[in-house]
């Protein structure tokens, strides 16, 4: 068991997250930053759905009961295993009893653990990844136990990733989305003119921008949304829904986040600075 | 069936959007429910259909499809002489306790509508109301058809808490909430039926398309309703549509 000393701000359990309802109103979910999971997932040759925790700004103490392998990756939270620092994507053996802690926030915004094999709780609608009320907890709490299986020391073929880093990237790239032409000329070049600022109303459901555009009176009935959609209100505040998203919308979709894009922004915090530009 | 001008575009890398007239009419929502059994049966397991109003949306879990091939064949079956598919619609009459500790909002929007509580939930449930979609929360339906004499502006203020079961009205919209959520419509009465039940195989009985009647029922009948909810053993009773 892996057990939760200290929570730390918003640690939550995710893997792919969950497709099939959609059509009933069920968010994603899922890892923010997809490219963070595939690469720790690879490295510790795990299945591409394995579950990792998704740790916020400030990480958790955590204490492993019993021998595993474990990689971190995404933001970098100046993590120690024991006290002794440890890098980003880089695959660590773990004996019982060992304490993983983090630090400052040093780079990006949510940092993640993987574990050999994956982090085992209850599937809910196919997914582990949690989003009250569907999972009964909204993210970890003190004292609780998460599941794993023991490992031995295992030989990676790869131990260390020195991949280039997209957490200083702030260019988002986008397809216009369906309701893009509704917008005047003018606003359509004010997307792409300058940069936006992530607003302090920032969450795993969406990212608000703090610069408005101007006011619309475009309507519409209300249709999908994906993680990723970039809605504009009427007032003209925009809007970038991420994996806990709501599933339809009634606000135009102006434009529409790449998958690499939408990891690029999960890394973001209140006041970084993101602009878009076509792919 | 009838065929309509549909529009078909990207949507991101992982999406296709079709488009029916904007218009809230059954008879679209029915071709586009149509067409949605039509590719049901050609696309793969992979990707996930969401109909809503005049819209019908397809989401691929993998990336990676050519989009100009796929716009090519999806309208060309859509032009194409294809079966009809008997959509197995359901009209739900769905039990509505319009107590006043479950309607806080019951008789302030009566006085609005210069109507009288009884009124009001006689035309609350003398109407079948059409699903044009489900979405915002897990199972939360978008209900057309609401009479016009019921029509209301929501709340000043959002209430941060409205229970789950809540029925509310506001504007030309009319609906159950799911779940405990913050809310501002007006709530005039409380449905024991859980809209979405993680217990079952099929977590939301409803499907886009269906319709929906409200049932008044008293409050010992809302608690026995609610004991069967609990225990998983309730049974919206429905009628098929399409039979």
């Amino acid at each position: 068991m892996l057990k939760v000393l200290k929570s730390g701000f918003y640690t939550t359990l995710q893997d792919q997250g969950r497709f099939e309802f959609r059509h009933k109103g069920v968010p994603v979910a899922g890892t923010m930053d997809d490219l963070a999971r595939h690469r720790i997932n690879t490295l510790l040759e795990n299945a591409a759905n394995a579950a990792l925790l998704e740790i916020t700004m400030t990480g958790p103490t955590l204490l492993f009961e019993e021998e595993t392998n474990i990689c971190l990756g995404g933001a970098k939270l100046s993590a120690t295993l024991n006290n002794e620092p440890i890098e980003n994507y880089h695959v660590y053996h773990v004996n019982p009893g060992d304490i993983l802690s983090y630090g400052r926030l040093e780079k990006g915004f949510r940092g993640y653990l993987g574990i050999k094999k994956g982090f085992i709780s209850d599937l809910v609608l196919g997914s582990v990844s949690q989003y009250a009320p569907l999972t009964q907890q909204r993210c970890l709490s003190d004292g609780q136990q998460i599941g794993y299986e023991t490992t031995a020391l295992f030989e990676p073929k790869l131990s260390d990733l020195k991949v280039r880093s997209y957490l200083d990237n702030s260019e988002l790239k986008v397809a216009l989305g369906p309701e893009f032409e509704l917008l005047s000329e003018g606003q359509q070049k004010q997307l792409f003119a300058g940069s936006f600022s992530v607003s302090k109303e920032n969450n795993r459901m969406a990212y608000q921008l703090e610069e408005k555009m101007g006011e619309h009176s475009i309507s519409m009935l209300t249709s999908a949304t994906l993680p990723g959609t970039v809605q504009i209100t009427p007032s003209g505040k925009i809007i970038v829904l991420m994996k806990d998203g709501q599933t339809t919308g009634g606000y135009p979709r102006i434009l529409q986040l790449t998958q690499e894009a939408i990891s690029i922004l999960a890394q973001k915090k209140a006041g970084d600075r993101v602009r878009f530009t076509t792919v | 069936m009838s065929s309509f001008p549909i529009t078909v575009k990207p949507f991101g890398e992982t999406a296709i959007l079709l488009e029916w007239p904007k218009e809230v009419e059954e008879d679209i929502l029915k071709d586009i429910l149509g067409f949605q059994a039509v590719l049901r049966s050609k696309l793969g397991e992979h990707w996930v259909l969401v109909p809503s109003y005049n819209s019908l949306t397809l989401i691929c879990q993998k990336s990676n499809f050519d989009f100009p091939t796929l716009r090519n064949d999806i309208l060309d079956l859509y032009g194409s002489e294809r079966d009809t598919f008997i959509l197995n619609r359901s009209l739900w009459k769905l039990p509505v306790c319009y107590d006043l500790d479950f309607g806080p909002d019951l008789k302030e929007t009566a006085d609005t509508l210069f109507i009288s509580v009884e009124e009001l939930i006689g035309l609350h449930t003398s109407h079948e109301y059409t699903v044009y979609g489900i979405g915002f929360l897990p199972g939360f339906m978008y209900l057309g058809g609401l009479p016009k004499n019921l029509e209301t502006q929501r709340r000043d203020t959002p209430r941060l808490h409205v229970d789950k079961g809540s029925v509310g009205l506001a504007g030309r919209q009319t609906g159950i909430y799911p779940q405990d959520s913050p809310g501002g419509w007006n709530i005039i009465g409380r449905c024991p039926v859980p809209m979405f039940n993680l217990n079952l195989e099929n977590p939301c009985f409803v499907n886009v398309g269906d319709r929906i009647q409200f049932v008044p029922i008293d409050r010992a009948t809302f608690d026995l309703k609610i004991i069967e909810a609990e225990v998983g053993i309730y049974q919206p009773e429905r009628i098929a549509l399409d039979a």
